[in-house]
Formats: structure tokens, sequence, C-alpha cells
């Protein structure tokens, strides 16, 4: 059993199988997790690169984890303290980097399509942490194995992804990996964060977050950044948390096996009231710890062996 | 590949779980201490068929368990493409457990390696004891069987396979051999 | 002498011995300005067209026979929209590579547009680059920008510019943002009878994308340019030239909400001309698939439909133009990712072939309207004396292969860059001499 594919760059057209597989994988590295050391010996004297341009912490210190559980070798590189403030391009970058013998790359990048084109840059396997406004895939895997682990299955159950959707690619990679696994999808926001030309990612869009909710198993709530209000986005933080926001008032209205998820940092009181952040629905830390095993996985399925 | 000889026939292989089992109350007097792990994927059946023998000649429930090594292979470098991993369940605490590994067929050893490798990250267990059920030579490792369902000498180019009513329908042990385009 | 691999080759003016008589026999004449489209026979001598017409005179000894058959021969092309980077982005193009490029287009002039550095926003700067043209093989008439410095506040003077060569003024690369430097623009214009080519693009609108805002550009999760960034400023720039009576000329028309403005205005009889550049009518946002930088230029590819938009308007009449808008750029701004890549292709070397291939082979426009929007047209907007072969007129000439096939290797090109859209295609046709007044500047076996 293998993957399709040779990097992990987004969900946009990874069958079936492959998220399958991964979430298969994902669950055991699970059980390795909980183990009194959980470590595994796999990539054993594998080198892999996180690539971040962009300031992350938590990504970077989940992929972090999980190539240390791995055995592996992590090598950290962030943007403040490198060359490229001194304008190194972004394949002499990757060059340097893959002079000193690397075999895989973590990468985050503000610009869309970066990993696509490191993936002409290097021999290393690609691993995209987010890319500008396109794809953030190990997020939705993650979230789609904490979803599994709660219902027992994925097809046919209702999400509804609620927030910022223009300026997130947790929402675009939850969409296509979603839909790809017979999921219902639909995506809610106030119409100036929405896309303009939302049909292409092929699920349900709306502003009405009542309607999003209708029949909902999951509701996935995004941070709201607070500096577009500046920017006209939107109005106010107090229309937003009334029209978008969750409460515990909205949540009761709602099914009692709901499940409330958020990729984190969470805005406590804007988009997601703190009393329902910590209730018992919301499966947000359960997201946090299944992000290491959902990257072991991807590491493991990506960097093992020679490639031929 | 071809069948070439029936090596145990449902009741020949149950006879030898039976044996084994007898042969490892007899080992081990303190049940309370005792803990059987079955190997992925055939030695996980056998194990627990072992454990329900044990179970019924002694009206006792011991601990029992599943192991994958997948993830402990030596050999993970010069795969293509990684395995896909299976289910590892120990659910009780191996230390200072005497461990009863299972698995179907010893042959160069290096599974019952990654295996021990694996169990030392779960705890240290008072001993760890071998049991398979067809032991068919060509060590690579200094691993030995402490109980074996039978021995036989094979070639290289020859296979044991072992099929489990829960999986494939029959009880049975055929001895195989690489066809020319195999 | 420039050799290329290919077959083609470049006489330089000036340093090269060229014949002083020529015969272009056989080809298919196409000359709109004197209704001429047939089987004739051309005579080039001093400098000049000496004959057109089925016979050969008696007294014409040709040092030099071109046998046009199967070919077609026109006035010299112009290219009104290039880059040619010099003063300033040397490293990108000069004004030598440019023009070779040019005359290996099939092109005999171009027109240069002023946002290089120093901006051309004055005589001197406009006598720069008509001096370093000269023994150039193709003809250079700059562009003086409509604003100091491309700033947008103040005038460039276009009197001093005009008397040192310059035929029309743009801020090309961006809009005059205050509409109030704009009427003054054209109001100021009139007095020089020069049109104004207007860039059209709304800056904030457009701020922060990369290609056209569409399904492809959600897809790739890319920011993007909306159609509307573009059909705002050429609405106003019609109603501005409508308003004051000056010329107006919309560059690089690029979707079909402009082509709307634009048709309307004219019915109306405002005074304005257009064009496009070959890669609107033949490729789409979906070519931008995979993140290839040579799909990014400004305007963006627009959509599927905006394209056949663009088809129509050229079989109908509404663009009068087709020029390329050559942006060359080195390797280092194109060969990144996509958001840090340079806006631009270039064209000179493969504008008139994607105009044969996807146009005239498809019979939605005849050989004489590809000569109408290369030639004559361009000739008239700029008030140049160009675009027919009328005896006495200095010969420049365009010998065109409609039929052979190619396949675009930008290695082999004469302009320094590489970035084009078009790499690796099959076209077919091209330029198989350029003759510029008089002398065969460029062949291709």
């Amino acid at each position: 059993m293998a993957l399709t594919i040779n990097h992990l760059l987004g969900l946009e057209g990874v069958p079936k199988e492959d998220i399958t597989l991964i979430l298969d994988t994902a669950d055991t590295f699970y059980e390795v997790l909980q183990r009194e050391i959980p470590q595994v010996p796999t990539l054993r004297g594998k080198t892999v690169v996180n690539l971040f341009f962009e300031n992350s912490t938590r990504t970077r210190m989940s992929f972090e984890l999980a190539e240390k559980r791995l055995s592996a070798n992590p090598l950290n590189f962030s943007t403040s303290t490198s060359s490229v403030t001194k304008g190194e391009s972004l394949r002499d970058t990757m060059r340097n980097i893959e002079a000193m013998k690397i075999d895989m790359v973590v990468v985050r990048h503000s610009a869309a399509g970066a990993p696509s084109f490191l993936t002409k840059c290097t021999d290393a396997a690609i691993i995209n942490a987010g890319d500008g406004l396109h794809e953030h895939p190990t997020q939705a895997l993650l979230d789609m194995m904490t979803i599994r682990q709660k219902f027992g299955k994925l097809a046919g159950l209702k999400v509804a992804i609620i927030g910022d959707i223009l300026h997130s690619r947790v929402a675009r990679s939850n969409a296509w990996g979603m839909k790809t696994m017979g999921m219902d999808v639909t995506l809610c926001g106030p119409p100036t964060l929405l896309p303009q030309h939302p049909q292409v990612l092929g699920v349900r869009v709306t502003d009405n977050m009542d309607e999003a909710l209708f029949g909902a198993n999951v509701v996935m709530l995004l941070r709201l950044q607070l500096e577009r209000q500046g920017s006209g986005l939107f109005p106010s933080i107090r229309e937003y948390r009334e029209r978008y926001g969750l409460d515990l008032d909205k949540l009761s209205k709602l099914p009692d096996d709901i499940i409330v998820m958020h990729p984190g940092p969470i805005n406590r009181g804007i988009e997601l009231a703190s009393n329902v952040a910590d209730c018992s629905k919301s499966v947000i830390l359960d997201q946090v710890t299944n992000g290491v095993a959902v990257r072991m996985a991807v590491l493991y399925l990506l960097g093992g062996g020679e490639n031929a | 590949m071809k069948q070439i000889e029936l090596l145990m026939d449902a009741t020949a292989l149950d006879r030898a779980l039976t044996r084994i089992a007898h042969q490892i109350l007899e080992k081990n007097s303190d049940l309370k201490n005792l803990g059987i792990v079955g190997m992925q994927t055939r030695g996980v059946f056998l194990a627990k068929r072992i454990a329900e023998k044990i179970n019924g000649l002694e009206k006792t429930e011991m601990s029992s368990g599943v192991l994958d090594i997948t993830m402990y292979r030596d050999d993970y470098r010069m795969a293509l493409k990684q395995p896909k991993v299976q289910v590892t369940h120990i659910p009780f605490d191996i230390n200072g457990i005497e461990m009863i590994l299972v698995d179907d067929v010893l042959y160069t050893g290096r599974t019952v390696r990654a295996a021990l490798e694996a169990l030392n990250d779960f705890g240290r267990p008072k001993t760890i004891q071998l049991a398979v059920l067809i032991d068919r030579g060509h060590r690579e490792m200094p691993i030995h069987a402490d109980y074996v369902g039978m021995t036989i000498t094979t070639r290289a180019n020859q296979e044991v396979a072992l099929k489990v009513k829960e999986k494939d329908n029959e009880d049975s042990v055929w001895l195989m051999e690489l066809e020319k385009g195999d | 002498m420039r050799k290329k691999g290919n077959g083609q080759i470049i006489y330089m003016p000036g340093t090269e011995s060229h014949p002083a008589s020529i015969l272009i026999k056989n080809g298919r004449v196409i000359d709109p300005a004197n209704g001429i489209d047939e089987r004739l026979n051309v005579g080039v001598k001093n400098g000049m067209i000496s004959f057109v017409a089925a016979e050969v005179p008696q007294y014409f000894q040709p040092q030099e026979e071109i046998d046009a058959e199967g070919m077609w021969v026109a006035p010299g092309l112009v290219d009104m929209h290039v880059h040619l980077r010099e003063p300033g982005r040397e490293d990108k193009e000069t004004i030598e590579t440019g023009t070779m490029a040019a005359a290996a287009g099939g092109f005999t002039a171009v027109a240069c547009m002023p946002n290089t550095n120093p901006v051309l926003d004055e005589e001197s700067k406009i006598r720069y680059v008509v001096q370093r043209g000269t023994n150039c093989p193709c003809r250079i008439y700059p562009v003086g920008s409509i604003t100091k410095g491309l700033l947008g506040e103040e005038l460039s003077p276009f009197g001093e510019m005009v008397r040192a060569g310059a035929r029309a003024v743009s801020d090309d690369g961006k809009s005059v943002r205050k509409s109030s430097v704009m009427k003054n623009a054209l109001n100021y214009s009139k007095s020089f009878k020069i049109p104004v080519i207007c860039h059209c693009e709304d800056a904030d609108l457009a701020l922060g994308g990369h290609m056209n805002e569409g399904l492809m550009s959600t897809r790739l999760g890319m920011r993007g340019i909306p159609s509307a960034a573009e059909e705002i400023v050429v609405a106003r720039d019609i109603m501005l030239a409508a308003y004051t009576g000056a010329r107006v000329h919309i560059a690089h028309v690029s979707t079909a909400g402009s082509l709307r403005s634009i048709r309307e205005a004219k019915k109306m009889g405002v005074n304005v001309t257009c064009e496009t550049c070959p890669h609107y009518f033949t490729l789409c946002d979906q070519d931008v698939e995979g993140y290839n930088t040579n799909r990014k230029m400004n305007p963006p590819l627009r959509t599927a439909a905006d394209r056949d938009e663009i088809i129509t308007a050229l079989a109908d009449g509404t663009i009068d133009v087709i020029a390329s808008d050559h942006a060359p750029h080195v390797s280092e701004e194109k060969d990144v990712e996509f958001d840090a890549a340079a806006f631009g292709v270039i064209g000179l070397e493969t504008s008139l072939s994607v105009v044969l291939s996807y146009l005239v082979d498809k019979d939605i426009l005849m050989p004489v309207d590809l000569v109408e929007k290369m030639s004559l047209a361009p000739n008239r907007i700029l008030g140049l004396d160009g675009g027919t072969l009328t005896v006495g007129k200095p010969a420049d000439i365009t010998v065109i292969d409609p039929k052979t096939k190619w396949k675009v290797d930008s290695s082999l090109f004469y302009s320094k860059a590489r970035n084009t859209a078009f790499e690796g295609m099959e076209l077919k046709g091209f330029a198989r001499f350029t003759i510029l007044g008089g002398a065969i500047v460029y062949m291709r076996k």
C-alpha cells in the first residue's frame, strides 16, 4: 500500500485512497503517541527541513515534534534570521539547503504555488505547510481524522465552515478533501469574506449562518483576522460576532452530538465564545494531538525508502 | 507460487497449538504474570487461540495484545514506498511480565529482532519467550524460538504459507515454491 | 551579419553593404491603402519603391531577386507597443537587440514606451532613444510620457518631445490616477495632434493581484485583478476623450466589458482607437495552470469568454491594431514563485505568426485585415508615412510566408529575453524577409 502522490502540495485532486491511507496510518501513529516511549525509529537518519517563510509557532512545532517522534533530524529555517532578508531567491535558498543533503522539506510560504515551485528546484519530497491563500493540506487531514475519530466515518456527514473563507487556505483544503471523502460541506461568512467565484470549489456557499448550521454534524470556526477590519472587509467585531460567532445560545439549538472545531489560534469571544471553546463538544485540543499523528503519517508515507 | 507439500492440516495445527499452550504453562507457573502478544498479521490469530486454550485450561483470563513491527523494520530504507502500518494494541503494562511473543513462521529472525526493539519502547518485561508455529531455518540473526510447532528444512526459493479460518476460510500450513516467472 | 542556428540572418544597416536594387517577384501584393490584393512584382531601388506591376519594366536591372512565390508582399509591419528597456535595464533588452527582434518578427518600425529609467519625459531622453536607433534594423518612434517621471502629477513637455521625434504620449505601465490631470493631458495633446495611449488600470482595485480574478485564481489561491479594474478606466478615458475632443488609443484591451464601451464610443463618434495583443486572443486564465510565470502579464489573461469577445471584435473591426506589448525580463525575475515574478511577456518574434496561425488561418481575419491591423492602422494612428507600397515611398516591406510550420524555441530568439507565452507551441507562418528602406535587414531560410 503506497501513496500515489510523491509530494503533498494540497488536497485538490488527491484520490480518496490516498487520503484514507494517510488517515489510517495516522490512527496507528496516534497509538504510538500514547505509549510510554512515544517514538519509533522509522525515519532515523533522515533530515527534514522546516522551511518557514511565514511566522508560525504551532504548525512548525507540530511538524518538528512529528519529525522527532519518527527519529528523524529536523532542521529549522525561519525567515527573520535568514538569508532571505538579504534578498536571496527562493530557488537559491532551497539549493543551499539541499547542498547539506536533506531528504524532505516542509514549507510554509506567503506565495501560492511556492511548494509547487520547489518541486522543480529539488529532488526532496515537499510537504506544503501552507502556501498563501492556496492550501494547508495537513490541517485538513487532521480535521478529517478528528471527525472520523468522533463519528467513526466521514462520508455523508455535514460540515459547516464559518468565518473568513476568502483568506482561509484551511477552508479550501477542507473543501477539496472533504468533498473527495463524500462529505457535505458548506462554507459560510459575510459576503466580503467569501471568494468572488466560489463555484470552483464545488461546495455550497452562503452568508447565512443558520442555513449553514442546519443539519450540521460538525461546525468549524475560522479565526477572524482583526487587522482586516481596517480594510473595510467587515464593519465591526460586534456585528461579526452577532452574525457569525458561535455562542452557547446558538449551540444549544443544534443537535447534541455536534462537534465544534477550530484550527487555532482562537479569538475567544469573537468567532467562538469562551464557554463554547471549553465545552464538551469542542474537540479543539484533539485536533492539536491529531495534528502530530497526521504529520507523522505524511512524513512516514512520503519519506521512507530510496525514491527510485 | 505452487503448493509443494501440506505441512499441517487443521487437526495437526490445532494439536500443535495445544501442545505449545501446555508447554508455556509448564515453564511459567505464575499465570498472573503472563502476557501474550501476537505479531501482525497471522501471529495475532495464533496468539488468540493459544490464549483461549490457556484460559480454558486454567480458568483464567490472560493479558493479551497485538503488535505491528512495520515501523521497526531494518529494511525500511530499501522499500520504495512505506508499507501500510497495522494496529498495535498492548493494553497492559509489560514491565516485569513474562511475555510470550507469537508469530507464525520463524525464518531469518529479523522480524523478531524488530519486535524486541518495539517491545523495548513499551517497557521492560521480565522475560520474552518466542512461540512460533513453523521454524524453517536460515537464521540471519542469533534468534531462537522457545516453543515450536514444527521444524522443517526449506530452500530459499520456498515459502511457508499459513492459512487461518478467520481470514482465509481454512486452517492449513502449506510449503510453497516460487515458479519461473513469479 | 548576425546568424541564428535555424537559418535566420540579420543584416545590420550601415555596417553591411546592401544591394541598391531588389526585385520581389511572383508574390501576392497586399496593399489596402492602394486597393491592391493580387499577384504582382515589386521593384525596390535606392531605398524607395520603384514600381508595383504585373510586368517588370525593361530598364529595371535588379542586383538581387527574391522569389516570393506562395508568399505575401506587404507594407512593413509596425508594432506600436514595445518595451525596449533602454535606458536603464539594458540587462533585459537594448535598443539594438530589441530592434533585431523586431526585424526578425517582420517589423520595420516600432513605437517604444517611456517607462524606462530615466523615464522618457523630456526632449533629451527622446533624442537619446532616437540616436541609439540609428543603424538599427528597425525604425524607432519613441512614445513620450504623459506625466513627468510617470508620477501622474505634472504634464511632460509634449511639444519638445514631439519635436525630438515622439509620436504619441502614454504613461503605460500605469494609468494617470487623477482624472483632472488626464483631462489636462488630453486637452494639451490636441495642440500637437498626437494620440494619448491609455494603459487602463484602476490601481486600487488591482492592488495585490497577480492574475485575472476568476475561477482559476480561486482554484490556485491567488489574489486576482478583476476585469472591472480595466473597464472602469477605459470608460473614464473614453468619456474624457469625448468631453475634450482629444484622440485616445486604448492599449492592450483584454476584457469583453472594455470592448463594449469602445464599440459604443465609436458608434457615437468619439475619437477612440484600440489595440489588443496576441496572447489575449489565444490564451486565457486557465493557461496559468501550474503557476506558469510566462503566462503572467498585465493586464492578465482573462476568461475564455473574454478571449472569444476579443476575437469577435477583431473580426468586426472594433479592434484597430494588433500590437505585442513586448516586455522583456531577465530569468531571475521570471524563474521564481508566481507572486514574486515580474509581469510581462515578449512578443516581437511571435506576433505575426500567432496572428497568421490563430486568425488568418482560421478565416477570422483576411490577409488584407492583417495588413490593416499590423501596418496601415498603426501608421495612421501615429501619424507616420508608411503602411503602403506606393511608388516613391521608402521601401519598408515585409515578405510573409503564411504556410510553413515551425515550433517556438526561445533560445533562438534575437531578443535578450526568453519569457514568451508561446514556448514550444507549433505556429504556422512567419516573416521571410524584412526590408527596411530598401535594404534587406532580415531573412529566414
